[in-house]
C-alpha cells in the first residue's frame, strides 16, 4: 500500500473564504457547536432587585437583547441556559438560587449583574445580604454596576458569547458538561442560627490571602 | 372561612407541595408560588392553599429581598442614606429621595426655595407617569398579555428615564434631592424636553386606552375580581390608588399639602366598586391629572436658586427630636420615621413602605378567586419588592 | 385637632387608672407623643379610633426603637443662704445613675374621615431581656398586623393578641434580633482594599502578620 503521505495543512482564512464562495462549507464540529449555541443563550426569568428592572429595559424594544438571540426568557430553569443573577442575593434568597442552578442543565452559565451580586454591592455590611454569589455557584462574567446599564449587560453578553464560542469540547479545557465525572450539583446551602450554613462553599471561593506587613 | 384544623404554615425554605384533607372539602392542595415566578413582582413567596382551583388560604412570607436598609441607615450618615433611598422603591428614586429629604428638613427646620419646590413636583409628577405605565404594563403581562402592552409602556418609561439621565447622571438611581433643595439646576433645554414630553404624553395614553380599556378580556379577567370595601381599606392602612379605586378620597397631595401642590389644579379619582379594573383605571386617570399638574407647574416655573444656600450637606447634624413625614408616592404614602440624638448619624431611621402595608389584604383579596386571579390582584396592588423587604 | 395635653387629659378621665403621659419632642418639628402603659393599651387604641372628636381610623406607621441602658445625669442645685450676709450661693449636685434600657413601640396614627393627625402612640417594655411583651394593637387596626411581626423579627417585642405572630422578614430559624443596638454581625470577614478604624482591628484578626524569618510559611485566613 502505498503512504497515505502527510495529514493536510489546517486550511487558511482565505481558502475558507475560497471555498464559501464555491458553496462549500468548512468547519470544525466544536465551531458549529459553539457558534450555534453561543447565538441562542436563553435566559432564566430571574430578576431580583434593581438591576432586574435594567434587565427588562435591555429585553424590551430600545435595547433589544432578542437580536443576540435571547429571544426568550424561560420562566422554568429546566428550559434556561443562562442565569442572569442581577440584584441582591440575600442569604434567605441564597439556597433558592443554588437549588435554581442545580435544575439548570448544562451547558449552563452564569452571570453576575450588579455590584450586589458580584459582591454583596452597596449592601455588604448587612446581616442578610450574602456578599456576592460566586460564594456558591460558579460566575462566568462579572458586570459591575449599580445598575449596569441595559448597553453593559449586552456587553457582558457578547463578552459571554466570545467565551463561549472559545471553550474546547475536548481535552482538559472541556466544559463540565463534556467533562463525564464533574459535578453537577452544588451543596444547597442550610438556615442556621445566626448565618447560613455553610457560609460560603469553600470549593468554590475563598477570601483572598493576604498577609500583613509588620505594623500595616 | 375558618380552617382551624390546618396546621398553621411555616416559611419552608425550598419549594413544596402538601396535600392536606379537610372533611369538608376533600383535598387541599398547599402550593409555593415563588420566590422565583414569572409574575410575583420579585422575589415574593405566597404559600397559597388551593381547593381545586379556587384560594382557600394565602399567606404571604417576606424577607427574600431584605437588605438591612434601616439598619445601614443608623450606621451611615443622613447624607449617605440618600443613594440608598433610590433603592427601596427602585422604580420611583425620585419620590422616595423626596420622601427622605423632606423627613430631614422637617427634623432640622430647614427651608426650601421655590424653584426647587417646582422642580421637585415636576419630578415627582413623571416619576408617578413612569410607575403607572409600568404598572399598566406589568398588570396587562400579568393577565396573559405576553409582553406587548409592557413594550409600549417600557418605551415611554425611556423617554422619562432619557429626561432623568440628561438631569441627574442616571437613568434610575437619582440620588438628586439633598436637604434643603435638589442637587442641580434644571437648563432650559430640559425643561423644554420635558414640557414636550407633557404635552406629547396625553396622545401616548389615548393610544394606550384605546387598546386596553375597553377590551373585553382585560374586562373579563378584572371586574369584579378583588373587591377591596372601603371600610377595610382604611384599616388596613392601605393609601394611594388602591385606597382612592376603593372609594376613599385620601390623597396625601391634597389633605397634606406639602411642597407646592396646592398651587395646581387637579382632581383626585376615585373608584365605585374598588375591584382590581377600578384599580387600573383610577391609574390611567391619575396619569392625565399628573399631565395638568405637569404643565402647570412646568409653565409657572419661578427662577431662584435651586438650594438654600444656608443649606447644610456635609457635617449635617439635626436637633435631637423625632419626626415622621410621609408624602404621596406613586404607590402610596411613603413616610420616614427619624430619631435623632444630635449626632451625625439618625438614631432610628424608619421607612414607612406602602407597597408592605398595602399587601395587609392580600389574602382578604384572593380568598375565593382562582389562582389565575390571584396574580392579577397581586399585579393590581402595585408592588416593589425593595420596598416591601428594605 | 386636640394637643397631645388635652387628649391625656380626656384619657386620664376616661381610664382612671391608666398610665398615660406626654413626652416632649424637641426639635422644630413639635410631634409631641403620649406615652401609654401596656396595661391600658388596647383600650385607649380604640377609644382613640372611636371617639367622635378624633376619629383616629388609620394607623400609618408601627415602629420599634431600641433604647440601651445608658448613664443619665440628675443635677439638684440648693440654694444655700451665705450665713455672712452676702449673696446666697447656688450649690449644684450631679447625680449620675443608669437609666436602665427598654424596647418602645412608636404608632403614628391618622384620621381619615377628619382629615387630621399624627397622634403618636408610645409603649414601652419593662426591660430588652424577660419583660418585652406589650398589647397588639392589630385588632383595633389591622395594618399593624404585619408591622407588628416585623417588630418581633427585628427588635423582639411580643405582642399578646395579635393573631399570626410570627418572623416575618427573617427566616424561622433565626435565632438573634438584628435590629437591636447591641447585635454582633456573624464573623464573616472578606478583603478589604483600604482598611481603617474597627475595620482594621477586624482584619489583624483575621489576617495574621508575617512571620519575621522569610522561611515562614504564609498562614492561612481562618474561615
Amino acid at each position: 500500500m502505498s503512504d497515505p503521505g502527510p495529514p493536510p495543512a489546517t486550511p487558511t482564512d482565505a481558502e475558507r473564504d475560497e471555498l464559501r464562495r464555491q458553496g462549500i462549507l468548512l468547519t470544525s464540529m466544536e465551531e458549529l457547536y459553539n457558534w450555534g449555541r453561543s447565538r441562542s443563550v436563553w435566559p432564566l426569568n430571574f430578576g431580583l432587585a434593581c438591576c432586574a428592572i435594567e434587565m427588562m429595559a435591555a429585553s424590551m424594544a430600545r435595547f433589544d437583547i432578542a437580536r443576540f438571540g435571547s429571544e426568550v426568557f424561560r420562566p422554568s430553569p429546566r428550559q434556561a441556559d443562562l442565569i442572569i443573577v442581577s440584584g441582591t442575593v440575600t442569604k434567605k434568597m441564597a439556597p433558592q438560587v443554588v437549588r435554581l442552578w442545580n435544575q439548570m442543565p448544562e451547558p449552563k452559565y452564569c452571570i453576575a449583574m450588579g455590584a450586589c451580586a458580584i459582591s454583596g454591592g452597596p449592601f455588604k455590611q448587612g446581616y442578610n445580604v450574602l456578599k456576592g454569589i460566586d460564594r456558591y455557584i460558579p460566575v462566568d462574567i462579572y458586570i459591575p454596576g449599580c445598575p449596569p446599564r441595559p448597553e453593559a449587560l449586552l456587553h457582558g453578553l457578547m463578552q459571554l458569547q466570545e467565551k463561549m464560542r472559545g471553550q474546547r469540547l475536548t481535552g482538559p479545557e472541556a466544559p463540565p458538561h463534556m467533562q463525564p465525572g464533574a459535578a453537577c450539583d452544588y451543596p444547597v446551602p442550610a438556615f442556621g442560627a445566626h448565618d447560613l450554613e455553610p457560609p460560603k462553599n469553600p470549593e468554590l471561593w475563598q477570601p483572598p490571602v493576604l498577609v500583613r506587613k509588620e505594623g500595616a | 372561612m375558618s380552617f382551624s384544623d390546618l396546621s398553621p404554615l411555616e416559611s419552608a425554605p425550598g419549594p413544596q407541595i402538601r396535600a392536606v384533607h379537610d372533611e369538608f372539602h376533600g383535598d387541599l392542595l398547599e402550593v409555593s408560588m415563588g420566590p422565583h415566578h414569572p409574575s410575583t413582582h420579585g422575589v415574593f413567596r405566597m404559600n397559597v392553599t388551593l381547593d381545586g382551583e379556587t384560594v382557600v388560604r394565602l399567606k404571604p412570607v417576606f424577607g427574600y429581598l431584605h437588605r438591612n436598609h434601616e439598619k445601614i441607615g443608623e450606621n451611615a450618615s443622613y447624607l449617605g442614606s440618600m443613594p440608598y433611598t433610590d433603592r427601596l422603591d427602585y422604580l420611583c428614586s425620585m419620590t422616595n429621595n423626596w420622601a427622605y429629604a423632606l423627613a430631614v428638613e422637617r427634623l432640622s427646620g430647614q427651608g426650601v426655595p421655590e424653584r426647587a419646590e417646582y422642580l421637585r413636583v415636576i419630578l415627582a409628577e413623571l416619576t408617578r407617569l413612569l410607575n403607572h405605565t409600568c404598572l399598566a404594563g406589568f398588570l396587562l403581562q400579568d393577565c396573559g398579555a405576553s409582553g406587548t402592552p409592557l413594550m409600549y409602556a417600557f418605551r415611554e418609561r425611556e423617554k422619562i428615564l432619557d429626561l432623568f439621565e440628561a438631569l441627574s447622571g442616571s437613568r434610575m438611581m437619582c440620588n438628586f434631592q439633598r436637604f434643603g433643595g435638589c442637587r442641580t439646576d434644571a437648563p432650559p433645554e430640559w425643561l423644554d424636553a420635558a414640557r414636550e414630553l407633557a404635552d406629547g404624553y396625553g396622545a401616548f395614553l389615548d393610544e394606550f386606552e384605546e387598546l386596553l380599556t375597553g377590551n373585553e378580556i382585560l374586562m373579563a379577567r378584572t371586574q369584579g375580581i378583588g373587591r377591596l370595601p372601603a371600610k377595610l381599606a382604611v384599616s388596613a392602612g392601605v393609601t394611594g390608588p388602591m385606597l382612592r379605586a376603593a372609594g376613599v378620597g385620601y390623597d396625601l397631595r391634597k389633605v397634606d399639602g406639602y411642597g407646592v401642590y396646592p398651587r395646581f389644579e387637579f382632581r383626585v379619582p376615585l373608584g365605585a366598586h374598588g375591584d382590581t379594573y377600578d384599580r387600573y383605571m383610577v391609574r390611567v386617570l391619575e396619569m392625565r391629572e399628573s399631565i395638568k399638574i405637569l404643565q402647570q407647574a412646568l409653565r409657572t416655573l419661578p427662577r431662584g436658586p435651586i438650594i438654600d444656600p444656608k443649606a447644610r450637606l456635609r457635617g449635617f447634624r439635626a436637633k435631637p427630636g423625632e419626626v415622621y413625614s410621609r408624602i404621596e408616592g406613586p404607590k402610596g404614602e411613603i413616610g420616614f420615621f427619624l430619631v435623632s440624638e444630635g449626632g451625625p448619624n439618625p438614631y432610628r431611621y424608619r421607612v414607612r413602605p406602602p407597597s408592605f402595608i398595602n399587601l395587609t389584604i392580600l389574602e382578604d383579596l384572593c380568598v375565593g378567586h382562582s389562582i389565575a386571579d390571584t396574580v392579577v390582584i397581586l399585579g393590581s396592588i402595585d408592588i416593589v419588592l425593595g420596598e416591601v423587604d428594605r | 385637632m386636640e394637643t397631645p395635653d388635652q387628649i391625656r387629659d380626656r384619657l386620664l378621665a376616661r381610664f382612671p387608672g391608666a398610665a398615660v403621659a406626654v413626652v416632649a419632642n424637641p426639635g422644630p418639628a413639635a410631634q409631641h407623643s403620649l406615652l401609654v402603659g401596656g396595661a391600658h393599651g388596647r383600650a385607649i387604641a380604640e377609644f382613640l379610633r372611636d371617639d367622635p372628636a378624633l376619629r383616629l381610623d388609620f394607623c400609618s406607621n408601627a415602629t420599634g426603637v431600641d433604647w440601651l441602658d445608658r448613664e443619665v445625669t440628675d443635677v439638684a442645685s440648693t440654694t444655700v443662704p451665705d450665713p455672712a450676709g452676702g449673696p446666697a450661693k447656688v450649690v449644684e449636685q450631679k447625680t449620675k445613675r443608669l437609666q436602665p434600657g427598654y424596647l418602645e413601640v412608636v404608632y403614628h396614627l391618622f384620621s381619615m374621615e377628619l382629615r387630621h393627625g399624627p397622634v403618636i402612640l408610645r409603649m414601652r417594655t419593662g426591660n430588652r431581656s424577660d419583660k418585652v411583651t406589650l398589647p397588639s394593637l392589630t385588632p383595633v387596626w389591622r395594618s399593624c398586623e404585619f408591622q407588628e411581626r416585623e417588630v418581633f423579627d427585628l427588635y423582639g417585642v411580643v405582642f399578646s393578641g395579635h393573631p399570626d405572630l410570627r418572623r416575618i422578614l427573617m427566616w424561622d430559624e433565626f435565632k438573634d434580633h438584628p435590629m437591636r443596638k447591641d447585635y454582633a454581625e456573624p464573623d464573616d470577614y472578606e478583603w478589604e482594599p483600604t482598611p481603617h478604624g474597627d475595620v482594621l482591628a477586624k482584619a489583624k484578626l483575621h489576617y495574621p502578620a508575617a512571620e519575621p524569618a522569610a522561611a515562614a510559611p504564609k498562614e492561612e485566613p481562618k474561615p
